[in-house]
């Protein structure tokens, strides 16, 4: 999940050189959207189609209106607006949905567990999100590194104002790459509403380790998001698992759990901290 | 000619006068007007000036965008607010340091407290520029507002409980008049401080690696230890402005220290001019103003808010060219 | 320049006065003012609708009086944010004059908001959290509690976990004050063994971790406390990790609310609920107040919006035995004690330390006559209890 979004930031950081809050928002209306599809409709699938087409289609239309004067900008007018656009879109989804967190059930076949190895039973749907995940990777791989589309994507990465000057209609190139941006944002918020739930304020919470995602990985690299995820998350669920043990022989229980979450969630932090100190452009830059 | 110029110059020079005069009539003004709350609004006024005018020195003459300068008002918050916890329990903190509630001592340790923090991120984040310098500090931020819900000796996400301020002779800070002149001193002290600094070498060639890095290297000037002092400086500022904000609200919790209050001061000096001495008393007293007004009107007044932001993120360079509030 | 300023800040300062004009200038007819500070938001939030709906029905049943008095009740959204419930609570002493508060769902908030309200004579009557910390040597002749002590609650679950012949329990709770409170309180009435205490975090939304510790310890049955959109999606997820059904889960109240049961359908069917309320109750109180509530609002009370209901029958009480004034906390204290008033929930009175004792009852998550999951009242499991720390208040 830490991926779907970390592509779509880095992309969209990387190509146009905006820092987008709203990326956030536009996960949370993805899972918005699909969360109320799917209670209207009961059809995961139809679910699914309209996180993506309306994350994608608000990203368009945020790009047209407001990013685009945003690109000539210092970053913190950048970050002053998009702030301003996530303050928006929290208070817009709790109008039209209320505070409750909204529940997604799944159908039948996607809940209850699956034997991954002998004993050891694995939520179906989390399978579910991998298979999602690896399948996104290959096509954005694909994508970027072997279409036509992909190759101005990744020229306009490495020099704007060239590919602008062999007249390439660099406007419908951003407007393009800022919908698939969203679309992954979208698509990771439809995977994420049945596990965590759906809720006004779900963007920021992840927003933050996209952040350290993509600067550990290398702004505006896809493989640098990809193993940058891969390493967050792992760092992420390691500690999680090991800290609190460790700890318990230490410390006296409730406090040892608290410590311990705390020190699990610091962890990415230092990570990136780490990775920043020995290489200030992250691990894969292309800029 | 020179008279037109006199007279501006004169103007120029007498606003910040004046200004500093309105402040202090506040209290008075409120009186006369019967509304009491707005002396506590005007209070938290003055804390989140001090608080973005630390800002400042760095975003708005350095140039270096800061966005977890919340961390340092949180650890300033929280050094009054543990010693304070310590005072009340009579355990010595780290088994040597007695607690206190004693004014002259908490906010000097709380500057301490976040100065000391603030050398050491400082160090670490200065390596870096550009987008990776904003993603660092708002790394080590979060990180410490991590540590600081994982602390439950000290209320962990639920916060620490002041139910008595700070004492100090003379003072009696649960008189909200003391409260607000205590808050305004120190505001102004630093601000003026600030300013002196500005004008001095040090000022200048903070100024100057904010306009060219390049240049400064090409000049022989080393600019790291200068932009660290600053680092330090800003962290100290926004310390005292955390000590106060402990004093004013009987309460502290690590949402001082959450992304979402570095982003409110970013705004505060961008609303009321970066660079400028007396922006962030006007960018804290228009964000908190708009913020109480329209939250009075309706519970979800951040869709109001929000697009505000944005406007004022496109239109702020021009907004201040026009009005032209110089120091 | 300068006049272009004034131009602009003229207009700003008259609205902002306006805005902060005190609702006290309007036109009065002595209506006493209570200050209801509650989670209106967030997972926690229906708790929060539930007991101010409860407490407004109460009101509304009697002509917008409690106990004679016109009443006026200013409800703002904490958002389960300390700082937040603390602010309110200052701003509605100092900028209203208030000086009755209540409605305050989770303990945490209410560490917060409350001790300096009490510290400055104002009255505090809690409808839903009740910290032992405030039970015993805490304890405020200013504050009341009329739910239930939290340790109390769960030593309900404790002793219904032992009558239902659990012998080993693994037990999971956030880790906050109530939550620490609630395995505390089971652990003193349960004489089984306690396989594991799990910990689990105020925000967290994935209990995978959990669900597979559960799954490796195999004890006969789980004590959970995870209370409002917590529960739910704890219990959603027991389910999706297959372990309904296989390992039998006991719970008290907060954790399998009437909302919680209507949104888990088949995922909550069999667990087995201890609490001191229950809408089958058959006390005319009871009847009187499940069928206003359903009319009013359309929907099933939980037991928050009973506490709710019940807290103003309390402070309806109080003011009545005062002629009808407040007039101050310890004339109210003096008519508040002997608690004269019909609980919902039947016997009620007030402990030595102003919380509760009462009955203590057994339900189950059971098919209804319309085929969907309610709560059915089994049987007794403790009468007439306070709760363990009222010896040490010195009331």
């Amino acid at each position: 999940m830490l991926f779907l979004l970390a592509a779509g930031l880095t992309l969209v950081f990387g190509i146009m050189g905006v820092i987008n809050l709203a990326h956030g928002s536009l996960y949370m209306i993805g899972a918005y959207a699909a969360a109320w599809t799917a209670m209207e409709t009961g059809s995961f699938l139809l679910a699914a189609i309209a996180a993506i087409a309306a994350a994608g289609s608000v990203g368009m239309v945020l790009e047209m209106v407001v990013l685009r004067r945003f690109y000539a900008r210092d970053h913190v007018d950048q970050v002053l607006a998009t702030f301003g656009l996530v303050l928006f879109f929290n208070q817009a989804m709790a109008l039209m949905f209320g505070r409750q967190p909204l529940f997604v059930t799944l159908p039948q076949a996607l809940s209850g567990t699956v034997l991954v190895a002998p004993g050891v039973p694995y939520p179906v749907f989390r399978l579910l999100i991998i298979a999602a995940v690896i399948v996104v990777a290959v096509l954005l791989w694909l994508f970027i590194g072997h279409t036509r589309i992909g190759m101005l994507v990744r020229a306009g990465a490495t020099n704007r104002e060239m590919v602008r000057a062999m007249g390439v209609p660099i406007r419908g190139l951003y407007t393009l790459v800022f919908g698939l941006g969203a679309a992954l944002a979208g698509l990771a918020g439809l995977l994420a509403g049945p596990i965590y739930s759906v809720q006004v304020g779900m963007g920021e919470q992840i927003l933050i380790s996209t952040f350290v995602v993509i600067v550990i990985g290398g702004v505006g690299s896809i493989r640098g998001a990809s193993i940058g995820a891969l390493l967050v998350g792992g760092m992420d669920t390691l500690l999680r698992a090991v800290v609190p043990a460790l700890l318990q022989h230490v410390m006296q229980g409730p406090d040892a759990d608290a410590l311990a979450g705390g020190i699990a969630s610091m962890g990415i932090y230092i990570v990136m901290a780490v990775v920043l100190l020995l290489r200030p452009r992250g691990l894969f830059p292309s800029l | 000619m020179s008279e037109t110029l006199t007279h501006s110059r004169a103007r120029q020079m007498a606003l910040p006068w004046l200004g500093m005069l309105l402040l202090f009539a506040v209290p008075f003004i409120v009186q006369g007007l019967g509304i009491p709350s707005l002396l506590g609004l005007a209070t938290r006024i003055a804390i989140a000036a001090l608080a973005a005018a630390s800002l400042n020195v760095l975003l708005g003459y350095g140039g270096l965008v800061s966005f977890g300068h919340a961390a340092y008002y949180g650890l300033g918050a929280y050094t009054v607010g543990i010693l304070n916890a310590q005072f009340v329990s009579g355990d010595l903190l780290f088994g040597i340091i007695p607690g206190t509630n004693q004014l002259w001592f908490t906010l000097p340790a709380a500057m301490l407290v976040s100065g000391l923090v603030a050398v050491c991120l400082g160090a670490l984040c200065l390596r870096t520029s550009g987008v990776q310098f904003i993603m660092i500090t708002l790394a080590f931020a979060q990180m410490i507002y991590f540590l600081f819900i994982s602390l439950k000796a000290y209320g962990g996400d639920d916060g620490l409980l002041m139910r008595r301020p700070n004492i100090a002779p003379f003072i009696n800070l649960h008189n909200s008049a003391h409260m607000y002149y205590l808050a305004v001193v120190c505001l102004i002290a630093y601000v003026l401080f600030c300013g002196r600094l500005m004008r001095s070498r040090f000022g200048r060639v903070i100024a100057g690696q904010r306009q060219s890095e390049r240049r400064m290297v090409a000049l022989g000037i080393q600019t790291y230890p200068y932009k660290l002092l600053a680092f330090v400086l800003a962290g100290m500022g926004a310390g005292l402005a955390g000590a106060l904000t402990a004093n004013y609200a009987h309460f502290v919790s690590p949402d001082l220290m959450h992304w979402t209050q570095s982003g409110d001061l970013l705004i505060m000096v961008v609303i009321g001019g970066a660079g400028r001495l007396w922006g962030p008393l006007l960018g804290a007293a228009v964000l908190i103003v708009l913020e109480t007004m329209l939250s009075g009107w309706t519970q979800y007044w951040q869709i109001i808010m929000g697009p505000i932001l944005v406007l004022v993120a496109l239109y702020s360079p021009q907004l201040h060219r026009r009005l032209d509030l110089s120091a | 320049m300068i006049s272009r300023r004034t131009l602009v800040a003229t207009p700003a300062a008259v609205g902002l006065a306006s805005a902060f004009r005190p609702r006290l200038a309007r036109a009065q007819d002595a209506k006493l003012k209570i200050g209801f500070i509650t989670t209106l938001s967030g997972p926690g939030g229906y708790l929060g609708q539930d007991i101010r709906d409860g407490f407004q029905l109460a009101i509304d049943l009697n002509d917008g009086k409690l106990g004679g008095t016109p009443v006026q009740l200013f409800v703002e959204d904490d958002a389960f944010k300390p700082a937040q419930a603390k602010e309110i609570a200052d701003r509605f002493y100092k900028n209203e004059g208030i000086r009755l508060f209540t409605g305050i769902v989770f303990s945490n908030l209410l560490s917060a908001a409350v001790p300096e309200l009490l510290d400055n004579d104002a009255i505090y009557v809690s409808a839903n959290a009740g910290p032992s910390t405030f039970s015993g040597k805490d304890c405020h002749p200013n504050y009341y509690v009329v739910s239930w002590n939290n340790d109390s609650l769960h030593e309900a679950g404790g002793a219904n976990a032992q009558r239902l012949g659990f012998k080993s329990v693994m037990l999971l709770a956030p880790n906050y004050q109530a939550g620490k409170d609630a395995l505390t309180g089971f652990k003193r009435m349960f004489k089984g063994q306690v396989v594991k205490e799990i910990y689990t975090r105020l925000d967290q939304t994935d209990y995978a971790a959990e669900m597979a510790q559960i799954r490796d310890a195999k004890p006969d049955a789980v004590y959970q406390f995870h209370p409002g959109g917590l529960g739910i999606a704890f219990m959603r997820q027991y389910q999706q990790a297959g372990l309904l059904g296989q390992i039998a889960m006991t719970v008290a109240e907060p954790s399998m609310d009437n909302t919680i049961v209507t949104a888990l359908g088949d995922a909550a069917t069999g667990v087995t609920v201890a609490s001191h309320w229950n809408t089958d109750f058959d006390n005319a109180a009871n009847h009187r107040f499940v069928e206003a509530f359903m009319k009013k609002y359309n929907r099933i009370p939980t037991t928050y919006a009973s506490q709710g209901y019940d807290a103003a029958l309390a402070i309806a009480a109080s003011l009545k035995g005062t002629g009808g004034k407040f007039s101050g906390p310890e004339a109210f204290r003096t008519a508040m004690v002997p608690a004269k008033f019909d609980s919902v929930r039947g016997y009620f009175a007030f402990g030595p330390n102003q919380h509760p004792i009462q009955n203590w009852y057994a339900l189950e998550v059971q098919r209804g006559a319309d085929g969907k999951n309610m709560l059915r009242t089994t049987g007794e499991v403790l009468s007439k209890y306070g709760d363990a720390y009222s010896a040490q208040c010195k009331l």
